[in-house]
């Protein structure tokens, strides 16, 4: 039996399904955050392995893959300071509730 | 023909993937969400190892399970009782939720079921075609400026940490 491209990327799309269920269903705004990071996280997968399956002997898939960690990494701190930030103000992490963001 | 470990591995890994993102997105209880993100981060940093990338598989664990679950679960024991239940979902919503999902499913299995470039080669025959990927190799990628090298997202990166540091700031300090 051989590992080929197919068997690697059918967990990435299976992540990436429940990425977009949680991403439509929560109601939370940290839940919604946590869906999106694996959406991120297949994207990031998918990279490394096209890379590696498809075009060996360069390594660009996984330069674009570190880059996109580390703007990840920035995106998901400041969503989490302005989520604690609308927490402080009006104390509700219901996103349907939150549609004023001053007062 | 790839090693039985190998297979092994990444049957594991692969229903370690599968399992934990579907509960990530299902638990009623926001600290095992993240959790079970972190499982799944976990997850597809084996992945990397496994496919040959050592300092990117370092990298994922590094500032993706040490340093955002970090920051997850400080948020979310702010803002939250850790015992506190979320309320079920809406019928609609969830209905909604499992429609994106499946059309997203049936776009990519159509896009992977036609597209030309799959090719069969499998794992043991990639590894063995190139040379391990050094960290020469990796520093000189991203300290030049021919082709190939990547010198200016690089320095455009460390601008960004830097905005990100004081946007933190600026957003999080009390009035």
């Amino acid at each position: 039996m051989d590992l080929s491209i197919l068997w690697y990327l059918i967990p990435s799309v299976i992540m990436f399904a429940c990425g977009v269920y949680g991403f439509v269903t929560r109601k939370n705004m940290i839940a919604i955050l946590i869906s999106l990071e694996l959406i991120l996280n297949s994207a990031d997968l998918n990279f490394v392995i096209f890379n590696r399956f498809l075009f060996p002997g360069s390594m660009e898939g996984m330069v674009f893959t570190l880059f996109a960690i580390a703007i990840a990494a920035a995106e998901t701190a400041i969503a989490i300071a302005i989520i604690i930030n609308i927490y402080r103000s009006i104390g509700e992490m219901n996103i349907r509730l939150t549609n004023k963001m001053k007062n | 023909m790839d090693s039985v470990g190998n297979i092994i591995l990444y049957f594991v890994v692969a229903i370690a993937i599968v399992v934990f993102s579907f509960m990530a997105v299902r638990t009623t209880k926001l600290l095992r969400a993240a959790t079970y993100l972190l499982f799944v981060l976990i997850g597809s940093a084996i992945f990397y190892f496994q496919l040959g990338y050592q300092f990117l598989g370092a990298v994922q664990l590094a500032v993706y399970a040490g340093g955002i679950m970090v920051l997850f679960v400080f948020a979310i024991l702010l803002t939250h009782n850790p015992n506190e239940k979320a309320k079920p979902l809406e019928t609609h919503r969830r209905i909604a939720g499992a429609i994106a999902a499946g059309l997203g499913v049936a776009c990519l299995t159509y896009a992977l079921c036609t597209m030309p470039l799959l090719n069969g080669a499998s794992l043991s025959q990639c590894l063995a075609a190139e040379e391990p990927i050094t960290m020469k190799m990796i520093g000189t990628a991203f300290t030049g400026t021919n082709r190939m090298q990547y010198l200016l997202p690089f320095e455009a990166v460390s601008v960004l940490l830097l905005a990100c540091i004081i946007g933190g700031v600026v957003v999080a300090r009390k009035r």
